[in-house]
């Protein structure tokens, strides 16, 4: 029988490619998919691009690739990237010349027609309102500040570059899972319909897509089997999927490596970013997973069947970001005894030297280094007077760069005339630009006529 | 019955999607599952997390899972991009929501 295997890239911009290294050496792999792109790198993308028209991809490609591909192309490994961020056509510029100097052959396939900014009237004037998924509110409320909006493609259009013989295809966004639905489509033929097969692809994809956290890392457990008893993690094996012609999948990883595949690492991920698990939304298809079967066959291998799907959505997810103004940030530390009053002491100092002054604020945020930087309200107080120490972290957030970049320097002073033991002061720190995202629905036909995939060669 | 806290039963994993929060717990074998979807309700999880989350709580079990999925609407400050918060991705929702101690 057929199996095809697909193996899991990146997990984000600036995830580490050494552990698809050893999928591709070790691994048997035939496809990468990576996931260079979360919600808000494209507002990084996008500062890169106004800087310069031919950035806009994410700098991670051109070393990854050239890192892997030496190891790749014996064995006829393709990959699958959203690397190609706001400007696809950029990432394969930049990397047709660099294959070109080294005198690689490949045949490199772009994905287009996601991005939308420059569409939004377009959109609107054929009776998308584009309001706010969640809250229901109206996009003219943010539509100067938007500084990208893109649709998340489906798996389609990648098909189509493999189709083609692309061995490298590069995306702006699609869903993350499409770039490993994408070659099971291909190697397999499933129809476009066939929703089954597609949720049990996109159950795979789901899996692979955040790269270690589908074998082992941040394995949130602190049980007999828990975090700690997860070997060799700075050695972590990337999850690889076999997939069988049916959507069958047994997720496991190269040999020799750490982290760990099994019942409960596999399910803290299927789980992981889903909202109503019975309703898992895609492009391609809509998954249920109250139908999903894991068995742990040990060994590193869990076996994933059962998947159920429904017929695709009539609209594509957009995903819009716009300026939101912008943080300033302060850190300054205090040691027992008292730490915490010592800190407290200061924040209340500066919040009042703030009114006094009457710089007004949009937002003034408190935390606790040390204390309820991660938990917040969870917070147990009951440690507080036996802290060795404690950081006072405050932020603001406001409308004009300058007022948030003026909120570090109301600090310094503190050193020597505040109170006792202040150490470790973070200095001033630029200000950093905030973003909203402003999720919305459009009609796929609206869409997909835009969707163009091209293919180019390189050491011809 | 005694109390015990979810960490010695459980464990979780928790992300972000826009200003949503979600995690998923997961029990060890059917017999705590049984428990978890008994005592590890809508109500107790709302205020549990009344100081984070303004908005309405989801729960979805999950029998093949031996898991529950929940949900916490409004719960990062308007989003992972703009919030003040070290957390801005609730990472540690999940690590806090192992601190409920529930009946056995």
């Amino acid at each position: 029988m057929k199996t095809v295997r697909v193996g899991a890239g990146l997990g984000f911009y600036g995830d580490s490619w050494k552990p698809v290294a050893a999928s591709i050496a070790r691994g048997g792999v035939q496809y990468i998919g990576s996931d260079h792109l979360a919600e808000l790198t494209l507002a990084i993308l996008q500062k890169d691009r106004m800087k310069d028209p031919a950035a806009g991809y994410t700098r991670d490609l051109l070393p990854m690739l050239t890192a892997l591909w030496p190891l790749a192309q014996p064995r006829g490994v393709k990959f699958l990237l959203n690397a190609g961020g706001l400007n696809p056509e950029g990432a394969r510029d930049a990397l047709v010349a660099e294959f070109n100097k080294r005198g690689w052959k490949a045949k490199i396939a772009t994905v287009t027609g996601d991005a939308v900014l420059d569409r939004i009237d377009v959109l609107r004037a054929a009776g998308e309102p584009l309001d706010h998924l969640d809250s229901g509110a109206a996009i003219d409320s943010v539509r100067e500040r938007m500084l990208f909006a893109n649709a998340y493609l489906g798996a389609q259009p990648l098909v189509r570059a493999l189709e083609a013989g692309a061995d490298i295809v590069l995306t702006g966004r699609v869903a993350d899972a499409a770039l490993f639905l994408a070659p099971l489509i291909h190697e397999f033929g499933w129809a476009a319909d066939d929703w089954n097969r597609l949720a049990a692809g996109l159950t795979v994809g789901h899996l692979l897509e955040c790269s270690g956290q589908g074998s082992g890392g941040n394995f949130n457990s602190y049980l007999e089997n828990g975090w700690a008893s997860v070997p060799d993690l700075g050695h972590i094996g990337y999850p690889i999927a076999e997939v069988s012609p049916d959507g069958t999948a047994i997720i496991t990883k190269a040999p020799g490596t750490g982290g760990r595949v099994d019942f409960d690492t596999v399910r803290q991920q299927l789980l992981y970013e889903v909202h109503n698990p019975h309703a898992y939304y895609s492009p391609d298809v809509v998954l249920d997973m109250g139908t999903l079967k894991l068995d742990d066959l040990g060994g590193d291998r869990v076996r994933v069947s059962g998947a159920t799907g429904r017929p695709r959505p009539d609209k594509l997810k957009i995903v819009a970001g716009y300026d939101d103004g912008w943080a300033g940030t302060a850190t300054i530390g205090y040691c027992w005894p008292g730490a915490m009053k010592k800190a407290r002491a200061t924040e209340a100092i500066v919040r009042k030297q703030l009114a006094e002054a009457k710089l007004a604020y949009d937002e003034i945020h408190t935390e606790f280094l040390g204390y309820n930087s991660l938990l917040g309200d969870l917070a147990d107080d009951s440690c507080i007077e036996a802290l060795n120490e404690v950081y006072l972290k405050m932020s603001v957030r406001a409308k004009d760069r300058r007022l948030a970049e003026a909120f570090p320097r109301q600090f310094p002073w503190l050193a020597l005339s505040g109170p006792p033991t202040a150490s470790g002061f973070s200095g001033i720190e630029p200000a950093r630009q905030l973003l909203g995202l402003w999720p919305t629905l459009v009609r796929r036909d609206l869409i997909e006529p835009e969707i163009k995939v091209s293919l180019q060669e390189t050491a011809l | 019955m005694s109390k015990v806290r979810l960490v010695d039963i459980a464990h979780a994993r928790s992300g972000d999607k826009g200003d949503r929060c979600d995690l998923g717990l997961f029990a060890p074998d059917a017999a705590t599952y049984v428990v978890l979807k008994r005592e590890v309700t809508l109500e107790r999880i709302a205020r549990h997390f009344a100081g984070m989350a303004s908005g309405p709580v989801e729960l979805y079990p999950l029998d093949n899972l031996l898991a529950l999925k929940i949900v916490l609407n409004s719960a990062l400050s308007g989003g992972a991009a703009r919030s003040l918060r070290s957390d801005n991705l609730g990472k540690c929702a999940a690590a806090a929501l192992l601190r409920m101690e529930i009946e056995t």
